[in-house]
């Protein structure tokens, strides 16, 4: 697990702390993760790396797991 | 679809908001989520008290209720409205048009315009629309818009994406002519295959409303809700939001030859501060030129956000000074409209409560 991956499972573990996201392969239809919980995860993932994701990338498939999440934050930047 | 007109204004500006407040940490144990969840949430969109009407008021209620302060302080004289607009999504009736209810208890001429619109959260932008094309008409010389919701009565109070974020209100703003010769610029758009993004499910005729619409259940986001209540698919109208508004706002002033930064306002529709910080960044706007602090004080009252943004932040200051504002609603339609205009030395700019109290009658 890079340390870029653990970041965004702690920030998980912190947003849903009784949600089990390791038996998960899609956060979003296994209801894990709301439109609500994604608007709080965007802006915890801004303020950790400094960034601000755009509107227009705050799509349902950017959060289904920590691989898209991850591969989301590299688009602006975030080395994984 | 871009429109122009002249030599129109709004002359004045009330918000009427119901006394009655709830706060967000009052409502936590409600939701079916774990409070630290709730308390995050809090930070990030900007929620923290909104005002609600008791049981048994209607949107036509706040609207009368600002009116009749208007005709008795002299504000407003009954016999110079020529038309009124109500634009509502929660009427009192089906049928008749609540405009024509107002119109009838306030005793107003029966030669004059009576007009309902069913609009939301760009309502304020379309009402003006249609206003200033009233105003076009000789006959015409004087349009009451009425921008009015009670959506918390729609929305179950266990839906944690949709109650705290809402609020009630009403707004008067009277349209009329003007020496000024300066254009208004507006444009508008409507997306009518997503108009199942915000809706209320049942009620209608499509799906009547009956003990099993009415039946509250947990939905997929967690959060409990029947058919008969407001629902809201949070991301597509995020979505929507995040990639229509920036090329409308650039049409807008691109038609109007005006310069991002020769705006001295953008008082937006306001559904939570996040989205409305990433839509600044986004345009490139100062988030500080565009207010995002309605729904934390109010909450989202539909299509009155713009009004109460603009009172809320400017106030009585816009009875002397005026200025260049880009109005922008969207939402339920999907729907998304922008205005360019020059608001100021208005005769009134002001907010007020509506009494808890306060008991209209059928």
């Amino acid at each position: 697990m890079t340390e870029l991956t653990q970041t965004i499972h702690s920030i998980l573990a912190e947003l849903r702390p009784e949600a089990d996201f390791s038996m998960s392969v899609d956060y979003l239809t296994d209801g894990l993760l709301d439109s609500t919980d994604i608007v709080s995860l965007v802006a915890s993932l801004d303020a950790r790396y400094g960034i601000s994701i755009e509107g227009t990338d705050i799509l349902p498939e950017h959060f289904t797991s920590v691989a898209t999440i991850a591969r989301l934050l590299g688009k602006y930047g975030v080395a994984s | 679809m871009n429109f122009t007109f002249r030599n129109m204004r709004i002359g004045g500006l009330l918000v009427v908001v119901p006394e009655n407040e709830s706060r967000y940490a009052d409502e936590w144990d409600n939701y079916n989520f774990p409070v630290a969840n709730s308390r995050k949430l809090q930070n990030v969109i900007g929620i923290d008290r909104h005002r609600l009407v008791t049981e048994g008021t209607c949107a036509s209620d706040l609207a009368l209720f600002g009116l009749r302060h208007l005709i008795d302080r002299g504000d407003l004289q009954p016999d110079e409205i020529d038309g009124l607009i109500l634009v509502t999504e929660t009427p009192d009736y089906f049928m008749p048009p609540t405009s024509s209810v107002i119109q009838g208890k306030l005793g107003l001429s029966q030669d004059m315009w009576c007009l309902d619109l069913n609009q939301g959260c760009a309502g304020f932008a379309v009402g003006l629309i249609q206003g200033f094309m009233m105003l076009q008409q000789e006959s015409i010389n004087r349009v009451v818009l009425v921008n009015a919701d009670t959506l918390t009565r729609t929305c179950s109070p266990q839906d944690r994406n949709a109650y705290p974020l809402l609020g009630d209100a009403a707004s008067i703003a009277i349209l009329e002519p003007s020496a000024d010769p300066a254009t208004i610029h507006a444009n508008l758009q409507m997306d009518g295959a997503q108009h199942e993004k915000i809706m209320i499910p049942a009620g209608g005729f499509r799906l009547p409303s009956t003990p099993d619409t009415a039946q509250v259940e947990l939905a997929s986001d967690g959060n409990y809700r029947g058919q008969d209540h407001y629902h809201m698919d949070g991301i597509a109208v995020l979505n929507f939001v995040q990639n229509q508004i920036p090329p409308l706002i650039e049409n807008l002033l691109s038609t109007a030859a005006t310069r991002l930064d020769e705006v001295d306002w953008f008082m937006f529709h306001q559904p939570n501060r996040f989205m409305l910080e990433k839509l600044a960044d986004k345009l490139g706007v100062p988030r500080k030129k565009l207010p995002n602090d309605v729904v934390e004080h109010y909450g989202n009252a539909s299509s009155v956000t713009i009004p109460t943004a603009i009172t809320h932040t400017l106030g009585a200051g816009l009875t002397e000074n005026t200025y260049k504002m880009c109005l922008c609603g969207f939402g339920v339609g999907l729907t998304c409209s922008s205005l360019l205009l020059q608001i100021g030395g208005l005769r009134f700019c002001e907010m007020m409560d509506y009494p808890s109290a306060q008991q209209e009658t059928a």
